[in-house]
């Protein structure tokens, strides 16, 4: 075991280079998170009296019940309409050539480089009463009066997945290019069509960036305060506006901390769930 | 194997591909192979021979020209549907199936259903010798084996052409011998008729009935391996083909069989005209394999220096310059006592005989 020392050494000197990060995290994220698990085992606003009150409160309670629901639900809508228009952007990204790789990276990109309001008032004028949309059909006859888009589920799963989309197409692009080229030929020269190379070859082995993708779209979807609330409006209430509320207008802050939690052992539940299907099927990251 | 098939023949009509650059990639191949014929595609890389087995299997749509299995013109199908069998270079099996699975991966698309499909993935692993590996993974298994692998399920698809794609280059040298001898074996056995691209002549040489040589998009010579490496019909054969030492010189006289050739080495020898009818005074390549050259005593031959004496193992090479400036290599069988030349020695050369060297008109 002569070698035993020499890497311990050099294990200890990694680990004092991570010492600020851990410094920084143990600050900033451990302990105000503890100081929330501690404020939500109160059962009054000044914090005094322990109990699991809060938690009683929001799982007895309809109205609450329904926000995390609709919540959850939102993010599998926004991740799915993101899946499906963004598994053909990136299957299409490895397909050609260098040129229109790099247009289309910059498209995908783009949403990422203008602020998160100024995209979502963007969504406002185009979704809006006298919006593009609407002015367009009604321009073209196919429609009387204006169709409601904002301050509907609609409007905020499209706004939403149009401003989420590249955190679901880079994985899938990076997934899809780490796939053998030489495969789809091999499928198709053993007499596969395009549609079972697809569902047996490409899809499989492009799991792994799925799950990636699916678990960052949703986990932004869910926490979007900005966009749920300006394309949602007053009418549609979302986790982080009620939390806010809570907090905020309020000044509830046992029952905004068990909220939280609540919501971030929801959040966790359905991203192991995510973890669990790419485990459970057989991709690379599997066995 | 009871369901051999007699192999179909494959005739590469007239094909031209050309680059959407326009830049030609191959140019007027013909290529008429009978069934259960092992043919080598050999080349550089980078001449075409690629592009070529692509075209067989339908990945490329040629600019000209047809491919013809059996009996069919296959230009209009899809490689799906053109039952060719295609072994890749680095073997493209689907790493997250299983060897079975891979093996069965053909007969599933022909919707064969699932008991017939193992049956037969486990007759074929047999066949490559591997009957215990059905359920692993591709990456558990050795170069060797995927290969054997791959080969499996190219076969299972009962394909009435098989294209190796330089099959044994990712293996070591004792592994690609065992796997050359494999394939051979396997080729016999099925009876279909293959085809081998690669750049490497020795195994061109020992595996195939015959040899197609290309360089830069065109055939050079299509022939037995005894043919292209005897009797090339070109100066990029002849030289491409086994090492040979290129000597230029002038046409003295010559008629269909023999020309007496002027080399600026300073002898007259007799030489075959190799590439069609030589003109009197024309400049000539004049090419002789270092094994087809001897030491002469007498005043025959031409002068040269002795440079270098290279031992190598059962021949024993000698780097002659010559009188004209330019590098000869000769090598003789070590027989009895190593005969190493001192450097700077002064010998003669000359061809063992007239037919061992050949005339090609000298391109410019």
């Amino acid at each position: 075991m002569g070698a035993a020392p020499a890497s311990r050494d050099v294990t200890s000197y990694r680990m004092g280079l991570a010492a600020p990060l851990a410094l920084f995290f143990l600050v900033f994220f451990v302990a105000p998170l503890l100081q929330l698990l501690w404020l939500s085992l109160h059962n009054d606003t000044a914090a005094v009296h322990w109990g699991l009150g809060q938690y009683l409160q929001f799982l007895t309670d309809p109205f609450s019940l329904s926000v995390l629901g609709s919540t959850l639900l939102l993010g599998a809508e926004v991740t799915a309409v993101c899946l499906v228009l963004g598994f053909p952007i990136a299957w299409f990204y490895q397909r050609v050539g260098p040129r229109l790789q790099t247009i289309i990276i910059l498209i995908v990109l783009l949403p990422l480089l203008t602020s998160v309001v100024v995209r979502t008032f963007a969504w406002i004028v185009i979704l809006g009463r006298q919006g593009i949309i609407n002015a367009t059909l009604q321009s073209l006859g196919i429609i009387d009066t204006p169709i409601k888009l904002l301050y509907t589920q609609f409007g905020v799963v499209i706004a939403l997945a149009q401003v989420q989309m590249p955190l679901m197409t880079l994985p899938l692009i990076t997934a899809l290019g780490r796939i053998d080229s030489n495969l789809d030929d091999a499928s198709c020269s053993l007499g596969a069509g395009s549609w079972r190379t697809f569902f047996k070859i490409v899809l499989p082995l492009s799991l792994p960036g799925v799950i990636a993708g699916c678990t960052l779209t949703y986990a932004a979807a869910i926490t979007a305060f900005i966009t749920q609330s300006l394309i949602g409006g007053g009418q549609m209430l979302f986790m982080p506006m009620y939390l806010y509320q809570q907090a905020s207008t309020l000044q509830n802050w046992p029952f905004a901390s068990a909220i939280s939690i609540i919501f971030l052992l929801a959040v966790l539940a359905v991203v192991s769930v995510f973890t669990t299907l790419g485990r459970l099927s057989r991709g690379y990251g599997g066995a | 194997m009871a369901d051999a098939q007699g192999g179909r023949s494959l005739v590469v009509d007239a094909v031209t591909h050309r680059y959407p650059s326009g830049a030609l990639a191959v140019e007027n191949i013909n290529l008429d192979i009978k069934g259960g014929e092992i043919i080598a595609l050999l080349g550089p890389s980078g001449c075409g021979k690629t592009t070529l087995l692509r075209i067989i299997a339908g990945f490329i749509a040629q600019t000209q020209g047809r491919i013809i299995i059996g009996d069919d013109i296959v230009d209009a199908l899809p490689p799906n549907r053109r039952a060719v069998g295609i072994v890749f270079q680095n073997y493209a099996l689907f790493p997250h199936l299983s060897i079975s699975e891979n093996v069965a991966y053909g007969l599933a698309a022909r919707g064969i259903d699932k008991a017939t499909r193992q049956r037969e993935a486990q007759r074929l692993l047999d066949l490559v010798q591997l009957p215990t590996m059905s359920e692993r993974l591709p990456r558990q298994l050795s170069g060797g084996q995927q290969q054997r692998v791959a080969l499996a399920r190219a076969l299972a698809i009962k394909p009435s052409i098989l294209l190796l794609d330089e099959p044994f280059a990712a293996l070591d040298k004792n592994l690609r011998l065992d796997m050359q001898i494999e394939v051979k074996r396997l080729q016999r056995v099925s009876g279909i008729t293959t085809l081998i691209v690669t750049h490497d002549q020795e195994e061109a040489l020992s595996m195939a009935d015959r040899v197609a040589v290309l360089s830069h998009g065109k055939l050079e010579q299509f022939g037995s391996p005894s043919d292209v490496y005897d009797r090339p019909q070109t100066l990029f054969v002849n030289t491409f083909v086994g090492a040979s030492n290129r000597m230029p010189g002038v046409v003295v006289s010559a008629d269909r069989t023999a020309a007496k050739v002027r080399l600026d080495a300073g002898a007259e020898i007799i030489a075959r005209p190799a590439g069609g009818a030589l003109a009197e005074g024309g400049r000539v390549t004049v090419c002789i394999r270092p094994e087809h050259l001897q030491f002469v005593g007498d005043e025959t031959g031409f002068a040269g220096v002795v440079g270098m004496s290279l031992p190598l193992g059962a021949t024993v090479v000698h780097e002659v310059t010559t009188a004209d400036g330019s590098g000869v290599k000769i090598s003789q069988a070590r027989i009895g006592e190593t005969r190493t030349l001192e450097s700077g020695a002064a010998v003669r050369l000359a061809p063992l005989a007239p037919s061992l060297a050949n005339a090609f008109p000298a391109t410019l």
